[in-house]
């Protein structure tokens, strides 16, 4: 009998501490399903953020460094300089790549490092307990907005990808869901591109992946999902964009 | 094989680097310094290796973090107010124990300060700096010789001891200009990777390799920071280095380091020729700090009938001397003339402290 569906070998056999329904967990499946058609575990060096997915390292079967918060994309630029025969992928959640970490990320796209990120969005500080994101949608109640999000006193949903999709050293930079499992399957095609691009050499690659939180929305899973269609895919438009 | 050349201190610490098999270097641009980011520019991939001008001093600490993981010899320089933003990234280093060497080429502040030559970073590099319990050893180079020559054994104790090393300097040191020895290119340190089996190169025939520093078990974080501190213990013990005169003699030494122990070795040479029994001790590890060099001078073993008096000359406010302190614990009189903020001890200065404090 033919076998259709099995573990990745990249993504070790143990429970995660993610919550139910969060994103974290399925991207990290894709992820690995990716390396290992890619066939490229062996030569891959990942950085795992600060931030829910800080212990990824302990998931995933192959090479990972810690990195401070924010700061996985100078992390990331060296190793690849030294090493351009390996992989490099950096994980970053929103607080990360577009709120401490934003320097980093806007001179490691702009310097054009052949490097593949993989971005999640999920409009709210996980790890610290539900805080404003910079990607927090206008009027999100989140523990340090409590009456909602005010674009008066804190800004617009920060637009990272449509920020970096201008620099004319990215190459690729594409916005995807996990709200059904068709925006799943083409998640993992965006994501396969952008580790595709740094084997072929292209240059910076950037997935941004909007993905369920549903404690800290404070949601069941379904309507997480649900919302992300509604509300987060309205505020940042899904597709390709560079 | 080796010739000589004219180069600033600056330069040279970058031309001892690179003679150390240095790879990778990230830096921001900041004076007094700025000669040394700009000859690793030019120098850096003549020699093969990687050089970045990073966005900011954050991260170049935190690109030397991930040069140094992949097992790869790298460095940033930087001068005071840059050196406070590499602390978060110094501590991470120290957390993971990777080997990096890191030179701060101090100014005068606090705050933006100026850029006076000054030594009042002291305890931000000798006590930590960032945050957790960890050490970093403190190379202070008082020539531009030595200022080449001590980064080759700063890479050394980096990778022996899988730990940061700061290489303190002042903005004196980094500008001034001296002919100086250096190795030939073809005697240097073959630029080859060292192999370290800790390092990530992708888990090719081998289990994955993770860096970290973070340990949530219970017990985990306890017993790396009992590994750390063993680890320094080992540090402590093996590696304080520093340059004497007149030891066996004299009965008002002199503590000082860097360019003030230049200043203050003419003072001693001035002082000796009327015969005056002063001498000299210009720590050359400023962490580990020579106290076993004071424990012995104190206890006798340099057989003195009268216990020396000890002068502490900075260009800062007491912070040397709180190390000088603890190293006499009591057991001696401890003088203290220090100027910052631009102001440096003069030679003079130090002979009239002398003189006043009765050597
Ligand atoms: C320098 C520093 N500041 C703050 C924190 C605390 N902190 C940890 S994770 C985090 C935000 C995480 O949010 P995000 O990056 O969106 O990832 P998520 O947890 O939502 O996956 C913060 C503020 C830290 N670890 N280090």
């Amino acid at each position: 009998m033919k076998k259709v569906f099995s573990h990745p070998r990249s993504l070790r056999n143990i429970p995660t501490h993610y919550c139910p329904g969060c994103g974290h967990g399925i991207t990290h499946r894709l992820i690995t399903e990716i390396i290992d058609e890619l066939n490229i575990r062996e030569r891959v060096i990942a950085i795992a953020p600060v931030g829910c997915a800080v212990i990824a390292y302990d998931y995933w079967d192959f090479d990972c460094s810690e990195a401070a918060h924010g700061r996985a994309l100078a992390v990331a630029t060296a190793i690849k300089r030294v090493r351009p025969e390996n992989i490099v992928f950096t994980y970053q959640g929103d607080g990360d790549l577009a709120a401490i970490g934003t320097n980093e990320t806007i001179h490691a796209a702009n310097r054009g490092e052949n490097l593949t990120v993989i971005f999640i969005n999920n409009a709210i500080y996980g790890m610290t307990g539900g805080q404003m994101a910079p990607t927090t949608l206008l009027g999100q109640r989140t523990s340090t907005t409590p009456n909602g999000r005010e674009a008066k006193f804190q800004g617009y949903p920060l637009k990272i990808s449509e920020m970096l999709a201008v620099l004319p050293a990215v190459k690729y930079v594409e916005r995807v869901s996990l709200h059904n499992p068709q925006e799943v399957l083409k998640a993992k095609k965006a994501i396969k591109q952008a580790f595709q691009n740094q084997i072929d050499n292209i240059g910076f690659s950037l997935v941004e992946i909007l993905s369920p939180c549903p404690t800290y929305w404070e949601m069941n899973p379904k309507q997480a999902m649900d919302w992300i269609r509604d509300a987060m895919a309205k505020e940042f438009p899904l597709g390709k964009i560079k | 094989m080796s010739k000589k050349i004219l180069l600033s201190g600056n330069e040279a610490i970058a031309q001892g680097a690179l003679d150390a098999g240095c790879y990778f270097y990230a830096g921001y641009p900041i004076t007094p310094q700025n000669e040394l980011i700009s000859y690793m520019a030019a120098n850096m991939p003549k020699a093969g290796g990687v050089f970045i001008q990073a966005e900011s001093e954050l991260a170049a600490i935190n690109m030397v973090f991930g040069a140094s993981a992949t097992g790869t010899r790298a460095m940033t320089s930087s001068s005071s107010p840059g050196m406070s933003l590499k602390q978060e990234g110094i501590s991470y280093i120290a957390g993971t124990q990777l080997p990096a060497v890191i030179v701060n080429i101090m100014r005068g502040g606090p705050g933006l300060g100026n850029i006076t030559p000054a030594q009042s970073d002291y305890f931000q590099a000798t006590r930590g700096g960032g945050h957790g319990d960890y050490h970093c050893i403190v190379l202070a180079p008082s020539t531009v010789q030595e200022a080449h020559d001590l980064m080759p054994l700063s890479f050394d104790l980096a990778d022996k001891y899988r730990n940061p090393i700061i290489v303190l300097g002042d903005g004196m040191l980094g500008q001034m200009m001296e002919p100086i020895f250096v190795m030939r290119h073809a005697s240097r340190v073959a630029r080859k990777r060292i192999t370290k089996k800790w390092a990530l190169t992708g888990c090719k025939e081998r289990n994955p390799n993770v860096i970290k520093s973070l340990y949530l078990k219970e017990g985990a974080l306890e017993k790396l920071n009992l590994l750390l501190q063993k680890k320094y213990k080992i540090i402590k013990e093996k590696e304080q280095r520093y340059e004497s005169l007149h030891l066996d003699t004299a009965e008002v030494i002199i503590v000082a380091y860097g360019i003030m122990a230049r200043i203050a070795k003419a003072a001693v040479n001035k002082l000796r020729a009327k015969g005056k029994k002063v001498g000299l001790i210009r720590p050359i590890t400023l962490w580990p700090f020579p106290e076993t060099l004071i424990t012995q001078i104190l206890s006798g073993l340099h057989k003195k009938k009268h216990s020396p008096l000890f002068l502490v000359v900075e260009m800062s406010y007491g912070q040397m001397l709180e190390d000088v302190k603890l190293a006499v614990n009591g057991k001696a009189k401890v003088e203290f003339l220090g100027r910052a903020g631009g102001g440096i001890p003069t030679e003079e200065e130090i002979i009239s402290k002398i003189k006043r404090i009765g050597g």
